[in-house]
């Protein structure tokens, strides 16, 4: 007797997003990350590595040997990145944060036109985390960049008039963030698309912990999210953006150099980034913002795998 | 989510006669319009009893069209005049709604072929030719009958729409419970569910305070599996509660917009 397999039927789908000078298509699934015999996952996840647009000192000395001699000049550190084959390029603009350096919104907009004159791949610009100086910051980088349709982060519930205005009217996209709600993160997609921002240039960033530190969490609500967009919450339909790096290099399994048991520095610290990157994978997320140039590398070859078809 | 049926555009209401009396689609279009606005799901379409049974037929196509150019919704193809039915199926465009059939096999043997054939879903009440059944489980018993007879159809559970019947609760108050025990026990009859829909202006006929006994019943329906009724659009608390219970129910995320983001779909 033959087998009948169950399917879900999805009645909706992701919305799809493009970006930068190549029209990179992200998001448009219609069904659960590679489920490819239930539905369509047309466009692969991205990934991206991050350019600081002033030299960070915190960072590991692993981080920092992959960024040998461009790390205090972000458009050659930039380029590195595309040599190393991320699908985006995320400057993060550290600069303007108040403890840093301060630096002024004309000041770092220069940077981010500098950084996306020179690539070819899509940009992401993300601000320095402070929510007042980003609401003061990103507008003018978003003029700076009008046309590039860059994607442009992060916005809160308390910031996201200005970058949001700003974004439609120089055809950018953004990324709403919120911390680990999956209500908070509902109700600014709405906000943000009642400003006119079509919710296809909209993706959310549930604030990702990494392996070790709440992953858990932040799996929950982003597969919640996505079974709500499939079953036709268009507010809870937009692609997903993952800060992995950022939260995998502060974990101790990244950074310890002598614990015996945990085995050498190296491989584990890639794999503390790249397990947290395919856990995401599968919950659903769509832009995976990584530090390490390896961690992408083996984060594609998983990729490769399960973007094999299974249908049948 | 939960599926508003909207009631308006029907020839018993004196706007719309005037509009097929007429040709004029204006009233058509605006009703259409304001339902949508309102969070109406499908457009219900009746004809209702203005014309003989060979003018229906063109009316329903008309009104259909009307309907569709004016609104991006499907319609419920509301009528007992096959003919018209499969007028208004034939002009539609996407996913309409046959409304509706019953457990009479006469009557399953025609409406389940058409809906398959247009690829329609389609309402189905639980009663035959004996009449309203009187208790909850005489009402599964011709439900089961309706599923099985769809499935033999090759029409799918998701879109067969089980109604249990619901009778003025000033006349006919011991059927309240009876179906709001059927709904829940319909939800189980098959993986996945047949949906489940209600007439619901029905519960309040000539009781004072119809409004808040409308509102009432839909939350306690909702609770126990109902997916769709056939309801007052315009009646905004009547909305807000099929917004709240549907939040209420977990079956859409809370944000705090809910109220106004459940009209928008």
């Amino acid at each position: 007797m033959a087998v009948t397999i169950a399917k879900e039927r999805w009645t909706s789908k992701v919305a799809e997003m493009v970006i930068g000078p190549n029209d990179l298509k992200l998001g448009g699934e219609s069904t659960l990350s590679f489920l490819h015999f239930e539905g369509a996952m047309p466009n692969r996840p991205v990934t991206s590595l991050e350019v600081f647009d002033m030299e960070p000192e915190d960072w590991p000395d692993m981080l920092k040997e992959a960024f040998a001699g461009v790390m205090n000049d972000p458009v050659a550190w930039a380029k590195k990145v595309v040599e190393y084959g991320a699908d985006a390029v995320t400057l993060r603009l550290m600069s303007a944060h108040p403890d840093w350096k301060g630096a002024s919104a004309d000041e770092v907009a220069k940077t981010a036109k500098a950084v996306a004159d020179a690539i070819n791949v899509p940009l992401i610009v993300v601000g320095c985390g402070v929510e007042e100086k980003d609401g003061e910051i990103l507008p003018v980088v978003a003029e700076a960049l009008a046309g590039k349709k860059t994607l442009i982060g992060c916005v809160t519930a308390n910031n996201y008039k200005s970058i949001t205005a700003a974004c439609n009217g120089y055809g950018h996209n953004i990324i709403a963030s919120s911390p680990l709600d999956i209500n908070l993160c509902k109700q600014l997609n709405i906000l943000i698309n009642e400003m006119g921002l079509p919710l296809d240039r909209v993706g959310f960033d549930p604030s990702v912990a990494g392996l070790g530190y709440g992953i858990e969490y932040a799996y929950s609500i982003m597969e919640r999210a996505r079974v709500g967009a499939l079953t036709g919450d268009k507010t809870l339909a937009t692609p997903v953006v993952c800060f992995v790096g950022e939260n995998t290099w502060k974990a101790k399994e990244s950074v310890a150099p002598d614990v015996v048991e945990w085995g050498p520095l190296h491989d584990r610290a890639i794999l503390w980034e790249v397990t947290t990157a395919i856990t995401f994978a599968n919950a659903g997320g769509t832009v995976f913002i990584m530090r390490h140039p390896e961690s992408i590398k083996r984060f594609n070859a998983f990729i490769d795998e399960a973007y094999k078809s299974n249908a049948y | 989510m939960f599926e508003i049926i909207g009631e308006r555009i029907n020839g018993m209401f004196l706007d719309i006669r005037e509009a097929i009396v007429n040709k004029d689609p204006k009233n058509v279009r605006n009703w259409a319009v304001k339902q949508a606005e309102c969070g109406a799901y499908w457009l219900d379409i009746n004809t209702g009893p203005v014309a003989s049974k060979e003018e229906q037929v063109e009316i329903m196509a008309w009104l259909v069209k009307c309907a569709q150019e004016a609104v991006d919704l499907p319609c419920a193809i509301d009528t007992t005049n096959w003919a018209a039915m499969e007028a208004g199926l034939k002009v539609h465009k996407g996913k309409a709604l046959i409304n509706s059939a019953t457990a009479e096999q006469a009557k399953m043997d025609v409406l389940f072929p058409m809906a398959a054939k247009y690829e329609a879903a389609i309402v189905a009440l639980a009663m035959n030719e004996k009449g309203v059944p009187k208790s909850a489980d005489d009402r599964c018993a011709l439900a089961m009958e309706l599923l099985a007879n769809a499935d033999g159809y090759g029409i799918s559970p998701v879109d067969l729409y089980i109604d249990p019947l619901v009778l003025p609760v000033n006349v006919a108050q011991e059927h309240g419970p009876e179906s709001l025990e059927a709904l829940r026990q319909i939800k189980l009859l098959s993986n996945p569910s047949p949906k489940t829909t209600i007439g619901l202006s029905n519960i309040s006929q000539k009781a004072p305070n119809r409004p808040l006994i409308n509102r009432t019943y839909l939350a306690m329906a909702m609770c126990v599996g109902l997916d769709s009724a056939i309801m007052d659009a315009e009646d905004a608390d009547l909305v807000d509660t099929a917004a709240t219970a549907s939040i209420i129910m977990n079956q859409t995320i809370y944000c705090d917009s809910y109220i106004k983001i459940f009209r928008q779909r």
